[in-house]
């Protein structure tokens, strides 16, 4: 900024940027350096911290539940994408070709989007009970129900919000090329991949973005559905819980009964973080390349 | 095919594609009829006649609604008051605060303006589980474990999205407004409050609308840093009434959660436009 408005500017800055930065400083900066920290050291409590190296990373990478939760996680934040992405962008499709109630219908299909996690999971955890329990059996006791049911809950859930999201994308395309595209005798299908569908890219990329990260990062619904439930017991005494997502694993492993592990649960967040951060960033990277230039 | 058959075999598929899905929204809409059906069955039916409808020795009335609302040593009502609290304070002190600094960001080209959006902007990809346990404890030793002070956690660890968004929409505002502005007299503060906060409404009515969705059902982080035998939110209540295995009664469980969706319902309906508008706004920056 030039001339008179400048130095008056500068006298101001602590007034603009002082709440902001005092409170981003307790509530993000500070925790996370100091989690960094952390992740190094072995502790109970936070006054009494002792440096061992990498050796919480060490331990987490041996931790058959935090490799499985790992797996359980990547491949629950695959399937849910490919699901919610596929199901949204149709719904999106189906809602932009003008059809009757299409306001009420788009009202509909996003309404779950703003019920919480643990709400959701405690209504669904009741469907799936009271379907399962008529075959003398539980959602909490087959890992394939817990994770087919999670999927479930996850696309009720979502399908809403990106479609959302590829509804604004959809109408965004350019009329005159659909117009272009009909004149030339292209068929529907062909119009839909040829011309719909790379000029919506923006959107696939957001949507795509959002839905594996927040596969990656689910924890409320995880909880409240099976909790990680059924659990297997390991050779060597240890337990791993079948349907526990990495969030819930780093909980657990924070504020479990074993209140040693509280280092090796600050490693497994920063691996954590460094999983989520690098996939997004990974992703989005990837598809920003197929987006059209308009 | 002439035109006038193409025509009537168009509206015959629009008319085929409606009632697909219009079954397909009755289908959504029957998980949340479970758990109005279900508020007014008795606990021990729950579990078997899930999908009836409660007549006769299955009907409750209203007993669990009375069982949830006064159900353990935790008054149902104290945490819809602190959800209400902490849920307005967080989305006012976001809404203020972020606008304030983004408009500063936005307009100041200072090294320290950069570091503060770059960080702002890093922290968007950062996961809660990264910093839960430092934040809560290094919220606790500041006392910020109450209803009141806990929208400053809030405005923290919220605050890359809200930047983001604010610094977007004022790069698109153009500067001579401003400049006319301090010419005829304002300063700095005077310019901000009565020219640009009006400028960002709908930025600010988008950044609300989301607050308002992630604070109001958000649970790990109000269970993490409140002091949870005093303070509870919704959220916190429901998990706690669950979570306690052997005992649980399904009838009251529901009835508490139908409570707590109503007025999430109501406001969607009533907010609509705004809520659709917001979440495309939001993504679209993000």
């Amino acid at each position: 900024m030039k001339g008179i408005f400048k130095n008056p500017m500068r006298r101001w800055g602590w007034f603009f940027l002082g709440p902001v930065t005092a409170a981003f400083c307790i509530g993000f900066v500070w925790p996370f350096f100091q989690g960094i920290y952390l992740s190094f050291c072995k502790f109970k409590l936070i006054s009494k911290t002792t440096w061992v190296g990498f050796d919480n990373y060490v331990q987490a990478l041996k931790d058959a539940s935090f490799m499985h939760s790992f797996w359980y996680t990547a491949l629950f934040a695959i399937v849910s994408l490919l699901f919610i992405n596929v199901l949204g962008f149709a719904a999106a499709y189906a809602l932009t070709q003008g059809i009757k109630g299409s306001n009420l219908y788009r009202t509909v299909f996003f309404m779950p989007n703003l019920i919480g996690g643990i709400v959701l999971g405690y209504i669904w955890s009741m469907i799936f009970d009271g379907i399962l329990s008529r075959y003398g059996t539980s959602i909490l006791l087959e890992t394939k129900y817990g994770f087919w049911g999670l999927i479930i809950l996850m696309c009720w859930q979502q399908i809403g919000y990106m479609m959302i999201i590829y509804i604004a994308g959809l109408q965004s395309v350019p009329e005159d090329m659909l117009e272009a595209a009909k004149i030339d005798g292209a068929t529907k299908r062909q119009t839909l991949f040829r011309v719909t569908i790379p000029n919506v890219m923006p959107s696939i990329t957001i949507c795509t973005f959002l839905s594996l990260t927040n596969g990656f990062k689910l924890f409320d619904q995880n909880l409240a559905l099976t909790a990680g439930q059924p659990f297997i017991i390991q050779p060597d005494g240890s337990t791993v819980k079948t349907t526990e997502m990495l969030a819930l694993n780093i909980y657990n492993t924070f504020y479990g009964q074993n209140s040693a592990s509280k280092g090796v649960g600050q490693a497994k967040a920063v691996l954590f973080f460094i999983l989520v951060a690098g996939l997004g960033l990974a992703q989005l990277s990837y598809t920003r390349k197929r987006e059209v230039q308009q | 095919m002439n035109k006038q058959e193409s025509i009537a075999a168009e509206r015959r598929r629009k008319t085929t594609l409606s009632v697909v899905l219009g079954v397909i929204c009755i289908i959504y809409v029957l998980p949340v009829l479970s758990v109005v059906i279900n508020s007014f069955k008795v606990n021990t039916f729950v579990k078997t006649d899930t999908f009836a409808i409660p007549t006769g020795e299955m009907w409750a009335g209203f007993a669990n609604f009375i069982k949830g609302m006064t159900f353990g040593n935790y008054p149902f009502w104290n945490s819809v008051k602190y959800s209400v609290i902490i849920t307005v304070l967080s989305t006012a002190l976001i809404i203020l605060f972020t606008s304030m600094a983004a408009w500063y960001i936005a307009r100041v080209n200072s090294f320290l303006c950069k570091v503060i959006y770059y960080l702002c902007v890093f922290s968007m990809v950062v996961p809660f589980q990264m910093v839960m346990f430092t934040l809560s404890k290094t919220a606790d030793s500041l006392h910020l474990n109450t209803p009141w002070t806990i929208p400053i956690v809030y405005l923290g660890f919220g605050a890359g999205l809200a930047i983001f968004m604010f610094v977007g929409f004022v790069k698109s505002i153009p500067l001579e407004i401003e400049e006319a502005a301090s010419i005829d007299g304002c300063g700095p503060v005077r310019t901000y409050f009565s020219v640009v906060f009006p400028m960002l409404k709908p930025t600010m009515i988008s950044v609300g609308i989301l607050e308002i969705m992630w604070v109001w059902n958000d649970y790990l982080l109000p269970y993490l840093v409140l002091d949870i035998n005093k303070y509870r939110t919704i959220p916190i209540h429901i998990q706690y009434l669950k979570g306690s295995y052997g005992t649980v009664d399904l009838g009251a469980t529901m009835a508490l959660i139908l409570l707590s969706i109503i007025p999430v319902i109501i406001f969607y309906l009533a907010c609509q436009k705004y809520i659709i508008k917001g979440v495309a706004a939001g993504a679209v920056k993000g």
